[in-house]
């Protein structure tokens, strides 16, 4: 969290320093500059090993289609039965599994390399898995309310005050709209 | 007068009260996330879903209609303002439009944005009107393997247009078809793949897929992405251009309208294409191609003109094919089929007021819209400077509460939130959701028409290309599948314009 806090303050005070001397720094401005800034900026591509195993899990899941329509009967192409087209679909895929192990052996440029910050999108996730928990058992006030404090606080590095005072808002917001106007059925706790 | 009556009928329809607040709202909405950087148009769509259920089906798809052009004009701020696209169909204004804004002249590119948008749209719709009926009547005759051969090039198109690689692409569509199958076969009644879950009988429902992949795939992908705290300028000054400014830039908005309107209407275009294109021709037709990059408002106006065609024009292949040209318009797709309405050539003289409804609805949303960007533009600057990490939890809930609200079941909210983790993971491998999504919704109709076609053809695959229409369809389909190998060894030879290709990139990285 700390880097992520500290690359923010970088930044604001990069573009202060820009704001300032403005005329003397000159932007990258053409279209080619420009492109070249958005491609330093781009994340890493996903790299060999990712694109392996999807094209692994994919085939995988290719063969147990095909597989299982096969169970199902495929007929003839006169009289398909409902086997046949799950079974085209499924070898479709798995071929293009195969192709893309060759194709992309050397990685590509698809595909985003995991980082440290890909646990934000996990905690975000298992803060989410934590709502559809909760909210059948003590309403949605409490899981929403800590849900967006987990989210500016932690995974948006906002203070504590502005954190606090927001997800009370909001979720004021949410139950006027949700409870109080439209009358929804949403589990809840007051 | 017998072809304007029902097109006037519809304005009926549109000033009824109810539809043009959800016309107003639409077109806010769209506008609003245009602004913002993160959540696209059909994130959007797919997370708004749940507020159609409980209204009538045409005023719900002039609603999601206007998020979508909405969010054409509210792309082009961020681009001008801040440099950074806010749509990936406006990453080419980026271009010029930021170095207009350098230059002290970010109301003069703002303003001639708009009104490029504005009669852009206006172009497409005056053309959608006259067009529309005549592609129905056209479609009317298709018969299964017409729909078939159709269906699989719509796929195929978006699949290969989209961003990341063309092979990954084509898996997506295929794993969005094996969905589609789960549940009982239509033709047989087998129970398919649903090991014996009851709630699997009658197929995976469209809304969960689409809020999951595309909503909260998105949102989490932004909570690790991370779009940096606008520094939004205060004010902006004057943004009535100058007559000279109209004068320069009316040649293209005049070309960028036609371009887009005509690309919008091809499956796999759309307002992304469009908008890079009008910024080549401008570029291309210019007495001094070297303006471009240092402020020509060509360069604005062209294709903020171009991406509002296409996105108006990309509603024919939906309304009067039953095919959706693009991940946006899939959702909408799915929308209508929610509401008991299958888009396809029939739609006109069968259900003429939803078609005339919609459609006419452009006409005021785009009337709202130009409002909005020209004397309230001050209001949406200053949203810019709303934190992203405010906005993050807020669009979650939203997503969560509305998946509830469907059928009041936990299991769909789980289920949205599953597939909101297969969508962020997808993407983070480099697999597009939209080709998924659109092969989803439109497998079930690829299946049985493909069913059919052998039974009328006795199982005869080559069948297929002895009727002009499908033979037609199929050859392109080859092409397009082909094309890609040929296109990948010409590129080997001679290495394309940097500025392109990065430009290139940027688009799928925002798409």
């Amino acid at each position: 969290m700390d880097e992520k806090r500290a690359r923010h303050a970088a930044e604001a005070s990069v573009d202060e320093t820009q704001k300032a001397q403005a005329p003397d720094i000159e932007e990258a401005l053409t279209p080619e500059e420009l492109a070249a800034q958005w491609e330093a900026e781009a994340a890493e591509p996903a790299g060999p090993i990712a694109n392996l195993l999807s094209s692994l899990v994919v085939l995988g899941l290719g063969i147990a289609g095909m597989v299982l329509s096969v169970g199902l009967g495929l007929g003839t192409p006169s009289e398909p039965a409902a086997g046949m087209w799950p079974f085209i679909i499924s070898l479709i895929a798995s071929v293009m599994a195969i192709a893309q192990v060759i194709v992309g052996r050397r990685g590509g440029k698809d595909g985003e390399k995991f980082s440290a910050l890909s646990w934000y999108a996990a905690i975000g996730f298992g803060t989410l898995i934590l709502m559809v928990v909760l909210m059948p058992v003590i309403g949605f006030e409490i899981p929403s309310l800590l849900l967006c404090f987990v989210w500016m606080r932690w995974l948006g590095g906002e203070r504590w005050r502005s954190a606090t005072i927001y997800s009370v808002l909001i979720v004021l917001a949410f139950y006027a709209i949700f409870i109080a106007a439209l009358g929804t059925t949403i589990p809840r706790l007051f | 007068m017998e072809f304007f009556g029902p097109v006037l009928d519809g304005f009926n329809v549109v000033l009824d009260p109810t539809n043009l607040l959800y016309c107003l709202l639409g077109v806010v909405v769209g506008m609003l996330i245009g602004v913002l950087p993160g959540l696209g148009p059909a994130a959007t769509i797919a997370i708004l879903l749940p507020m159609t259920y409980g209204v009538e089906p045409v005023t719900a798809i002039i609603m999601l209609a206007g998020i979508f052009y909405g969010a054409q004009y509210g792309g082009t701020i961020t681009s001008v303002l801040l440099r950074l696209p806010g749509e990936a169909s406006s990453v080419v204004t980026v271009f010029d439009g930021y170095v207009m804004a350098k230059q002290g002249r970010a109301g003069a590119a703002l303003g001639i944005a708009a009104i490029g948008s504005f009669f852009g749209a206006t172009i497409s719709i005056i053309g959608l009107t006259f067009l529309a009926p005549l592609v129905a009547s056209f479609a009317l005759d298709f018969g299964p393997p017409e729909y078939t051969a159709l269906a699989m090039l719509g796929i195929l198109l978006v699949a290969t247009i989209s961003g990341g690689t063309k092979i990954k692409a084509i898996i997506a569509a295929a794993v969005g078809l094996f969905l589609a199958t789960i549940g009982r076969d239509g033709f047989t009644g087998a129970e398919r793949f649903t090991f014996g879950n009851l709630s699997l009988a009658d197929g995976i429902d469209f809304v969960p897929i689409a809020m999951g992949l595309f909503g909260v795939g998105e949102i989490l992908y932004n909570l690790e992405e991370r779009h940096r705290a606008a520094n939004a300028p205060v004010k902006v000054s004057n943004v009535w251009p100058k007559r000279k400014d109209i004068k320069e830039a009316s040649g293209a908005i005049g070309r960028g309208s036609v371009l887009g309107f005509f690309l919008g209407i091809l499956p796999g275009g759309g307002a992304t294409i469009a908008s890079l294109a009008s910024y080549a021709m401008e570029k291309k037709t210019a007495k001094d191609p070297s303006r471009f990059g240092k402020g020509a408002i060509e360069g604005v106006a062209g294709p903020e003109s171009a991406n509002n065609a296409a996105a108006t024009s990309s509603f024919i292949p939906l309304l009067t094919l039953g095919i959706p040209a693009n991940a946006t318009m899939a959702i909408i797709f799915g929308a209508l089929l929610i509401q008991g309405i299958t888009p396809g050539p029939q739609l006109i003289s069968n259900d003429p007021q939803l078609f005339w409804g919609v459609v006419n609805s452009m006409y005021i949303g785009n009337i709202l819209l130009l409002i909005m960007s020209i004397p309230l533009i001050g209001v949406f600057v200053r949203i810019l400077r709303v934190r992203a990490a405010i906005l993050a939890p807020i669009t979650a809930l939203i997503t969560m509460l509305g998946a509830y609200t469907i059928r009041n079941s936990m299991f769909d909210v789980l289920l949205v939130v599953l597939f909101g983790a297969i969508g962020y993971l997808m993407k983070k491998f480099g697999f597009e959701p939209g080709p998924l999504v659109l092969a989803f919704v439109l497998g079930s109709l690829l299946e049985s028409n493909l069913r059919r076609s052998l039974l009328v053809l006795e199982g005869d695959p080559t069948g297929f290309f002895t009727r002009p229409i499908s033979a037609t369809l199929l050859v392109l389909f080859v092409v397009v599948a082909v094309w890609p190998i040929i296109k990948s060894a010409i590129d080997k030879r001679k290495n394309s314009s940097l500025a392109a290709t990065v430009a290139e990139n940027k688009v799928k990285e925002n798409a």
